[in-house]
């Protein structure tokens, strides 16, 4: 386990140093996400022990936003002034980006297996 | 005895253990009121935990920067996860190759969606200029979104708000978006979800399916890059 984790924060490093010193608008760890993907992809798979670490790390996903999402009492005044704007584009926008998205990427893949398959 | 407690408060809010122990507390209580919910989208683990030590944070007066102290540990993690998701990404590569095209079509699409659609909704609602600002990147996973409010001269730590709220509401509200338009593809689900509600969504599409897990994960990553790219382009010219 302390391999895997090193072996992540390695990766981080990495992404974090290549975003400063190029001046890169995308964050450190998305780097090293791109990375590690392209270092697996060469290597043909992850260690087993990198895989469990993963997974027990991404199974509590949701842990690691607590800390950031508590900060909404920072906002308290700012969102009681504009709560109404805010909720309303909010949930709006989240209904029609999930149903855009889905539908684009549904009618894509649709058209290009039935170019693939002729049949 | 209320000094020697007072005396044992005074010491434990100085020390991150508190701040610390309480999210792991509130965390796990969350998920456990989630699974008797039989996981119920509106039993959202990340919502029910905020609520709960927003909720105890202000009955005890502790201040938001005291409880980060402690906070901060769980927070770090958000870094190394990122990198992780390399590996489900990883195990979906055969199906990415096949996609390419459509997934990148999808992405440009449905990243302009996100933001354009908050931005114009919010404005036309009469939102301030610096909300609209906040709010632009509000579907991007919350260390991207930060930095690229930051850039575009809104407020970050909004952003994080704004970014986990979308999130909780991602995750509730997918369930009953693709029912009704008969998505059933844990691919299209996954990457849609990804695309709309960053991580909390991809928590989300982890517990539904492994492969819905990696593409959400795709599309989180992807939709990063794609936003920090497109925004500060397109911003200047829709907010005057």
């Amino acid at each position: 386990m302390i391999g895997a984790i090193t072996l992540l924060l390695v990766f981080q490093l990495i992404g974090e140093v290549l975003a400063h010193s190029l001046a890169l608008p995308i964050p450190g760890p998305v780097i090293g996400m791109a990375l590690l993907f392209v270092a697996l992809a060469l290597r043909g798979g992850p260690p087993p022990e990198l895989r469990n670490t993963a997974q027990g790390l991404l199974q509590h996903l949701s842990l690691l936003f607590i800390p950031a999402g508590t900060g909404v009492m920072l906002h308290f005044q700012r969102m009681s002034d504009e709560w109404l704007p805010l909720i309303i584009s909010l949930v709006a926008s989240t209904v029609i980006t999930l149903a855009v998205t889905a539908l684009v990427l549904r009618f894509l893949t649709r058209r290009s297996a039935a170019a693939k398959d002729p049949s | 005895m209320t000094p020697r407690i007072s005396e044992i408060w005074v010491y434990l809010a100085a020390s991150p253990l508190l701040g610390l122990t309480l999210t792991l507390l509130a965390y796990q209580g969350a998920v456990h009121v989630h699974k008797r919910c039989d996981g119920h989208p509106l039993a959202n683990p990340v919502l029910l935990a905020v609520v709960t030590l927003v909720g105890l944070l202000w009955l005890t007066d502790t201040p938001y920067r005291t409880y980060f102290d402690g906070a901060q540990f769980v927070h770090f993690l958000l870094g190394p996860a990122t990198v992780a998701l390399a590996i489900p990404l990883y195990a979906q590569l055969g199906r990415l190759q096949r996609m390419a095209l459509p997934l990148l079509v999808a992405l440009v699409i449905g990243s302009l969606t996100a933001a354009l659609s908050a931005v114009t909704i919010g404005s036309l609602m009469g939102a301030s200029k610096a909300t609209l600002l906040s709010l632009a990147p509000k579907s991007v996973t919350t260390p991207i979104a930060m930095g690229i409010a930051e850039r575009l001269g809104g407020l970050p730590s909004l952003t994080a708000v704004l970014v986990i709220i979308t999130g909780v509401l991602g995750a509730i509200l997918a369930r009953y978006v693709y029912r009704a338009l008969h998505i059933e593809d844990d691919a299209q689900r996954g990457f849609a979800m990804g695309i709309a509600a960053h991580g909390i969504g991809t928590a989300r599409a982890f517990q539904e399916s492994e492969q819905m897990g990696a593409f959400a994960a795709l599309a989180m990553g992807l939709n990063g890059l794609m936003t920090a790219l497109l925004l500060p382009v397109v911003m200047p010219w829709l907010i005057a």
